[in-house]
């Protein structure tokens, strides 16, 4: 009884979310369209560098690396070469402190990102990350809606007043 | 919906289903006229609106694209201009009022005469506008009646006499709408609802709004939103003599022997050319594609661009000028929810001799933000960009804070332009357009004034912080207007009191290209100007006097 009414539940669910043409599961992964493996485990350390896990999930969390390949493959094709040369780049830095950047230690990777932010390559990551994670689910990142979450945005296809704590403090 | 034929000689020939084009449309195929409309943009519908800022705002599905149709933008006339989208527009069926936020403010009375009130100003082109406010009052009402306008009458102290009230009550007040009037009435100020092209109920068989909060830069998805695309359009189809034809792209009006315009040349969506013949043209394309046509339109007996013996078709372009100032406040607004904007005030919307400049504005409380943008510039300049302190300001902010927007003067100069790019063409292979732009040294004043008095308001609301936009002359304007500019004298003026241009009798410019100062938010002033142009030009034809 118990588990019928929660199918109920989630078939409620997926009608009320389905006028933005998601919902809340995660996308099916079909291969990478532009990284190749390995580019693509990098790409997901810088992101989940610039947006961690700190108890709520982070860039990594929500497959913000997923929304990267498809936008690069997809979208914007102009990006691509400057994540070729910027990988290539921060793998060079991170072989000088002994391995790929993903296996660094939490505190050295913060750090060697921290000595190339002002460069093309990391502020077009970071603007990719932050489009990923707060982007519609169904572009592949902010999976189970998590950089909505973390931001209080409920993404639905009718509000009632009061909308917040002002209005509705003025009503009561 | 009723189709003509290219060789068959219509009544009248639209270019551009957008805010005007939209209402002449239905009032001229309403009163028996045969109508083609032609749109560059797509015909879309609700079901193809979506809550996605990725795939509609970030790849501009609604609006124009450098993709199509780059452009090139400089400061003044002596500098290289630089690929640059300087302008926007909704490149669609509907036009701008299918994505835009609703404000629809009338002009003041004011408006119509700046230069008899406070004098010529060295340097700029400030006029008095042919017509005066209570021409147009009648207009303004019919447009809010019959697109349906949200308000409240007479709670704006500044407002200008009206005859009737909205047709419908105000939206519901949000957060930052109490925060506003909360730091507003302690300064002595008067805020009033926002007037809004969105409905607060039911109107003639449309839905309400649902306050999903996807409006600016969106369709909306329920019809609610006062778009052309959501009345006076499907109203227009139903008479059963007007033609919407979407994706056709115009290049060329035509001028017979007789000096009159013959039809227009456009693109199909394929690509193909074809001729539109037509008793008389009006362009209705904004108030930067109106005068690009106009140019692209010259010929041997125009060699200048067509109904420019004035030479100023292009000129004393006018953008939208205003400041940005945001607020963090202590509990979540949540103000992404509902219309942007439910309160503003307008007591700075005059300008006054004891400032030391010329201009003024309008301050309006919203919250103009996606997630996504939210992320990218939503915080201040000084925030953590990435990092862990990044994601605890990103979670504290997005529902905290709150924005005011001031809606300002932009003085006309002569210099500032649109004109033909020498050497860049679009996919059509077009010329691109370029923009000429910097704003008079006032503007920039008016801008600095208003966020200083934004600022207190917020801080009198109780901001637990405050942050602005640097202050600068646009790079970038969404309310084009002033370009071919209205006026009684042929020499200096494009179009004429019911804007017949002066060098085309069957050729009429119905747009923000008539606009001769700028108010201080175009769309409710652009959609009078065309009901009483339609009336009036309706009527004409009627007479045999086109």
């Amino acid at each position: 009884m118990r588990q019928a009414t929660l199918q109920a539940a989630a078939v409620w669910s997926l009608l009320a979310n389905s006028h933005s043409h998601e919902s809340d599961e995660r996308m099916p992964f079909t291969g990478w369209k532009f990284f190749t493996q390995e580019q693509a485990r990098e790409v997901e350390a810088v992101t989940a560098q610039i947006i961690p896990y700190d108890g709520t999930a982070g860039a990594r969390e929500a497959g913000v690396v997923r929304f990267i390949d498809m936008n690069l493959a997809q979208f914007e094709q102009a990006g691509q070469h400057i994540y070729r040369s910027g990988l290539t780049h921060l793998s060079e830095q991170a072989q000088k402190e002994g391995s790929a950047f993903s296996q660094l230690s939490d505190a050295k990777q913060h750090e060697l990102l921290e000595r190339i932010e002002q460069t093309e390559f990391f502020e077009l990551v970071r603007t990719h990350t932050i489009m990923g994670f707060l982007s519609n689910p169904s572009y592949g990142g902010n999976q189970g809606k998590a950089g909505w979450k973390l931001i209080g945005f409920e993404d639905a296809f009718a509000f009632q007043p009061p909308f917040g704590y002002y209005d509705g403090a003025q009503k009561e | 919906m009723r189709q003509y034929k290219v060789t068959e000689t219509v009544d009248f020939v639209i270019v551009g289903a957008g805010a005007a084009g939209g209402v002449m449309a239905r009032v001229l195929s309403g009163a028996g006229f045969s109508v083609v409309v032609l749109e560059q943009g797509p015909h879309l519908h609700e079901r193809d609106f979506k809550h996605d800022e990725l795939g509609t705002v970030f790849h501009r599905a609604l609006t124009n694209d450098a993709k199509l149709q780059p452009q090139t933008f400089r400061a003044e006339a002596a500098e290289r201009a630089l690929l640059s989208q300087a302008i926007g527009y909704g490149r669609m069926v509907g036009g701008g009022t299918a994505h835009f936020t609703g404000n629809y403010w009338r002009f003041h009375e004011g408006d119509f005469r700046e230069k008899s009130r406070w004098g010529s100003i060295a340097g700029t082109g400030l006029a008095d506008w042919p017509i005066g406010y209570a021409d147009l009052e009648p207009y303004y009402a019919q447009a809010e009646e019959e697109l349906g306008v949200s308000g409240l009458a007479e709670a704006n102290p500044f407002e200008p006499p009206r005859k009737t009230p909205y047709p419908l009550p105000p939206m519901p007040i949000k957060s930052s709408g109490v925060l506003f009037e909360r730091g507003a009435r302690k300064l002595g100020l008067h805020p009033f609802p926002a007037p809004l092209a969105i409905l607060s109920r039911p109107y003639r068989g449309r839905n309400a709004c649902l306050h999903c909060g996807f409006c600016e830069g969106y369709g909306c998805e329920v019809g609610a939103k006062s778009s052309t695309l959501a009345t006076v359009i499907p109203a227009a189809l139903q008479t059963g003599c007007c033609e919407i034809r979407a994706g056709c792209y115009v290049r060329k009006i035509e001028i017979g022997t007789s000096g009159k315009a013959t039809g227009v040349r456009y693109f199909d969506p394929q690509k193909r050319e074809a001729f539109q013949k037509a008793r008389s043209v009006i362009v209705c394309s904004n108030g930067a594609e109106t005068p690009r046509l106009l140019l692209m339109s010259r010929s041997n007996r125009f060699p200048d661009g067509l109904a420019n013996s004035s030479g100023l078709v292009g000129k004393f372009l006018m953008l939208d000028c205003g400041a940005f100032c945001s607020g963090l406040f202590e509990f979540p607004l949540n103000d992404y929810k509902s219309v942007q904007v439910s309160r503003l005030l307008h007591d700075f919307y005059d300008p006054d001799p004891k400032r030391g400049f010329y201009g003024g504005g309008g301050i309006d409380a919203r919250f103009d933000m996606n997630p996504m943008q939210f992320g990218l510039s939503g915080l201040p300049a000084d925030a953590p960009k990435w990092g862990s302190a990044y994601k605890r300001m990103l979670s504290e902010y997005f529902t905290r804070t709150m924005h005011l927007l001031s809606h300002s003067t932009t003085l006309p100069l002569e210099k500032n332009s649109i004109s033909l790019d020498p050497d860049l063409k679009d996919a059509w292979r077009l010329p691109a357009m370029r923009t000429t732009f910097q704003c008079h040294p006032d503007d920039i004043k008016t801008m600095q004034f208003l966020m200083e008095r934004q600022l207190e308001i917020l801080d009198a609301a109780g901001a637990r912080r405050t942050w602005s936009l640097p202050v600068e002359s646009p790079k970038q304007g969404v309310h084009l207007m002033g370009t071919c500019r209205m006026g009684t004298d042929p020499s200096k003026s494009v179009v004429d009191p019911f804007h017949r241009t002066h060098d085309v009798p069957n050729l009429f410019l119905v747009d923000g290209s008539s606009f001769v100062t700028c108010g201080r938010q175009p769309t409710c002033t652009i959609q009078a100007l065309a009901y009483r142009a339609a009336d009036y030009i309706g009527r004409a034809a009627k007479r045999g006097e086109i």
